[in-house]
């Protein structure tokens, strides 16, 4: 649509933000390049909103600055950056109808009328709301109101969007859609998208890119295959999806000692004792020994259907219970006795 | 839960509200009673209501009443709606904030008498070296506005404090600069709360009594303390139809009121 | 590591001292008046109070206890009860007119909340609005109803209440009849508030203990309305003792009270320094009554 330059890259530099005697974000340093699709995602409290709320400029950090391109925004007010944001409950304004809600920022702008009124109508057109015109926002449902906030804040043409928990209030299948929605539309407008969220199926569907985030402090940084494949620490195996994390002693290099044997892994650990992650899914469950290495006999403690699976419990005896994940026609009997497979390409050396 | 209540409820429930209501209907009864003693019926007649508007006592009682009542509503209005603001949007450390709350809530809690008394005493002491303090029009405006005060400033924040902080967060990331965010955004949704405010001042104004009685002068009747001289002196049955009409007036803006809330929160409540 | 004294407030770069100035701007107007004309004299009333009259009237800047004294009933002609009586009258009366409407208002908050919400946002209405009309009106009306010819009297003659030739009005029945009539309103609102925010999980819980209706009334209902109660008492309480304009005009003027009390000193005795420690003794209700609210409410968090 608009023609951005290379001179929108988003660069975060040392960032701390302390309220009172908390410490919400520690040494924070990252850069967004334009374009991109960023999710920041973490528990509530690991500083993902007031990160963004900083980039928007509605908090100040104590220390750091924000830039884009080579200018510095550290201290500009929210109205004099070209962000601008969804909030979390949409603040829409109840006295003015959709159409004047839309047109604000430009109106701000003293944008002439005819102007304003192609443009409305072209955004409104793009987020499908041209029926809602004369609506109030209270006569409106949540996903009309999250277009209406979208909108409001993609028409002012801003370098960067930033989106608070934009579908937290929906309901699952209308959030799955948006969700869609919004992949699409940024990238048919080409413009930086900065995403707040706790849901990591949310994180993992809209992404170009991830930032787990825990206790002010970026944990893992990386595109949703990495993220989820590929964890680096314990927080974010356990964040992100479900995994078993196995207590691992190093033995030598390229393996590690469980309670229950010996595993091969790809990357040497750097501790003597960590942590090993594999998800559910990526242990494979045989009735006879397989011809494999990582391969060890376990007791099926239990099972519970999921729906779209099986969950077992897997008793590999030293007090080691894991759980496994099968494919719905993949059944066993509980109580019975089978071999697990730990392929040595899905576990994951954890660097904690 | 819409339990039916129990029968005894129910009837304590109309007898508390017989209470409330029989006074205003007998003067409404009475006004339009023939009968000059008004004990039995005389028949159906708005004598008494022509009569009232032939006496000069009474047209200038409700004149002081009107002037006063428009007078001291406009000041608390505009000072009550600034300290609400005030109050509202600063970051005021703890202490001073409960010292807003406090002092907004004495009047509010204080009996009219004690006001009454406070008033007379500051005014005594002004007029030994400011004349204009003498009881008279000055007093009661001033008096009044005192006790309008907490009430605008209550209703006002209420109103501010159901405005969601964000609100004015998005106006400045689109662009608006302070006084366009004022304008644009939070004063709209704010003159609900001040009409009602304003509305509410204006009748506490209208009826009120014992303050008025300490601080007016004899040029300054206003329309409650003629009916309550006229009750001392002796009852003449205009002010049967005198009261009704004040009563009307005030239960005609109560409703004005309701209705005017009514409107504005059927829209709101989906 | 210093923060810089900026700090982003709705979205504005600005200090806090700049906003405080802005604040102090906007609130001055308001609560210079409210110091000026409110809360500095009630406190100049305290420190009256301990002042004597001079002669002719103008005040005698001594500090002293008589008026303290005076208020017991000690005075250069000995002991008499007077001022205690007045003061106890009042109380008497501030009392009963609370108990009386309490024992109304507590059914009616209950009788409110059983309709269906938009119903009681109008029925709320209908109870709160009588208490905006004028108080002298108000009055005289029951003056009128309760009269020589009026039903009322009828009946209680006939029932054998009266005599053949009393009325109920004037007398002390038309006084509370008045009273109640007007504070009802503000005894309804905070119970009203309170039943609607009960929790009646509460109330099932208790029946499912085996709790007899007494029992359930009292620990599932009445715990959970103990701030709602206590409210309505002091809202009802505290301006009833500085009400005598009912009790003047219904009770034909023969007892006095405090308010008479008060008045006549800022008026034909004008013994302004009494009048004030006369003040003094409805500022200390008024004080005690928002003090035990506090105290209750500290330890409760509903309501």
């Amino acid at each position: 649509m608009t023609a951005i330059s290379s001179n929108t890259d988003l660069h975060i530099r040392h960032i701390h933000k302390s309220f009172g005697s908390k410490a919400v974000l520690r040494d924070l340093d990252v850069s967004i390049k334009s374009g991109e699709f960023v999710t920041l995602l973490g528990p509530s409290g690991c500083g993902k909103t007031t990160l963004l709320r900083i980039i928007g400029g509605f908090e100040k950090a104590d220390k750091g600055e924000v830039a884009l391109g080579e200018k510095i925004i550290s201290n500009h007010s929210p109205n004099k950056r070209p962000v601008n944001t969804v909030f979390q409950s949409y603040a829409l304004f109840p006295h003015l109808n959709v159409w004047e809600n839309v047109a604000f920022g430009l109106r701000s702008k003293k944008i002439a009328e005819s102007e304003i009124k192609t443009r409305v109508q072209e955004m409104m057109d793009i987020v499908q709301i041209s029926d809602l015109t004369n609506e109030m926002p209270e006569t409106l449902s949540g996903g009309q109101k999250q277009r209406v906030a979208l909108a409001r804040a993609l028409i002012n043409q801003p370098k960067i969007l930033l989106l608070d928990e934009p579908l937290s209030a929906l309901d699952a299948n209308l959030r799955k859609n948006l969700q869609r929605e919004l992949k699409t539309l940024q990238r048919k407008m080409d413009i930086t998208f900065i995403l707040v969220t706790h849901d990591q199926d949310e994180a993992i569907a809209v992404s170009d890119r991830i930032l787990v985030m825990n206790g002010g402090k970026i944990e893992q940084d990386g595109s949703p295959e990495d993220v989820y494949e590929h964890p680096t620490s314990r927080f974010v195996a356990t964040f992100i999806g479900e995994a078993n994390i196995l207590e691992c002693k190093k033995e030598s290099e390229n393996k590690v000692q469980t309670p229950f044997g010996i595993l091969e892994v790809e990357k040497t650990p750097n501790w003597e004792n960590g942590g090993v992650a594999i998800r559910m899914e990526d242990i494979f469950v045989y009735d006879t020994r397989p011809e494999k290495k990582n391969v060890f006999p376990a007791h099926i403690q239990e099972r519970i259907f999921r729906g779209d699976y099986w969950e077992f419990l897997m008793d590999l005896g030293h007090g080691v219970v894991l759980n496994v994940m099968t494919d719905p026609d993949e059944m066993y009997e509980p109580n019975t006795d089978i071999f697990l497979e730990f392929p040595k390409e899905y576990l994951q050396v954890l660097r904690d | 839960m819409y339990k039916k209540s129990s029968p005894l409820v129910i009837i304590i429930s109309y007898i508390g509200i017989a209470l409330l209501y029989i006074p205003l209907l007998f003067i409404a009864l009475f006004s339009v009673n023939a009968n000059r003693h008004g004990q039995t019926w005389g028949g159906f007649t708005f004598d008494w209501y022509v009569k009232l508007f032939s006496n000069d006592l009474v047209q200038q009682a409700t004149l002081n009443s009107i002037i006063l009542a428009v007078t001291s509503t406009i000041i608390a209005t505009v000072f009550g709606t600034l300290l609400a603001i005030g109050i509202h949007r600063t970051p005021w450390n703890k202490k001073i904030r409960s010292f807003f709350d406090y002092s907004i809530n004495i009047p509010v809690v204080t009996p009219d008498i004690l006001m009454a008394i406070a008033l007379v005493t500051v005014f005594g002491l002004f007029r030994t070296f400011l004349p204009c303090f003498e009881p008279g029009m000055l007093t009661l405006i001033i008096s009044h506005v005192v006790f309008q005060l907490s009430f605008v400033v209550l209703v006002v924040l209420g109103r501010l404090s159901s405005i969601p902080k964000d609100q004015i967060e998005a106006a400045r990331d689109l662009y608006a600069t302070t006084s366009g965010a004022w304008f644009r955004v939070i004063f709209p949704q704010l003159l609900t709360g001040i009409i009602a405010g304003a509305l509410l001042a204006f009748t506490l104004s209208l009826d009120d009594f014992i303050i008025s009685f300490f601080v007016s002068g004899p040029t300054s009747q206003t329309l409650p303390l003629y009916i309550y001289g006229s009750l001392k002196r002796g009852i003449s049955p205009e002010i049967h139809a005198l009261s009704t009409l004040v009563i009307t007036l005030t239960l005609g803006i109560m409703l004005l009121t309701l209705f005017y809330n009514q409107k504005k929160s059927k829209g709101r409540n989906k | 590591m210093t923060k810089s004294k900026y700090e982003v407030f709705e979205g504005k770069l600005t200090t806090r001292a700049h906003m405080q100035r802005t604040g102090s701007l906007l609130s001055a107007p308001g609560m210079l008046t409210l110091l000026v004309f409110l809360l500095l004299p009630i406190a100049g009333l305290v420190v009256l109070a301990f002042m004597q009259r001079g002669a002719y009237g103008v005040i005698d800047w001594t500090p002293s206890l008589e008026n303290a004294k005076r208020l017991l009933g000690f005075s250069s002609f000995g002991w008499s009860s007077d001022n205690l009586l007045i003061i106890g009258r009042s109380l008497l009366l501030a009392t009963v007119t609370t108990l009386l409407c309490i024992a109304i208002a507590f059914p009616m908050a209950f009788w409110i909340a059983s309709h269906k919400p938009s119903t009681r946002a109008l029925l709320l209405a209908f109870v709160m609005v009588p208490s905006c009309t004028n108080l002298v009106i108000r009055t005289y009306a029951w003056m009128l109803v309760l009269g020589a010819q009026m039903p009322p009297t009828w009946i209680a003659r006939a029932i054998g209440i009266l005599g053949e030739t009393e009325t109920l009005y004037p007398g002390q029945f038309a006084v509370y009849v008045g009273m109640v009539s007007s504070m009802l309103p503000f005894s309804i609102l905070p119970l009203y508030t309170s039943v609607e925010r009960l929790d009646w999980r509460i109330v099932e819980a208790t029946k499912d203990l085996y709790a007899s209706p007494l029992r359930s009334f009292r620990h599932g209902i009445l715990s959970q309305m103990t701030i709602g109660i206590v409210s309505s008492i002091i809202l009802t309480f505290v301006p009833s003792l500085g009400m005598y304009v009912v009790s003047d005009l219904l009770g034909g003027s023969k007892y006095m009270l405090i308010g008479n009390l008060i008045q006549q000193q800022f008026g034909a005795a004008s013994d302004w320094p009494f009048g004030a420690m006369l003040g003094i003794v409805l500022i200390l209700a008024s004080v005690l009554s928002l003090a035990l609210l506090q105290k209750i409410s500290k330890g409760k968090s509903y309501v």
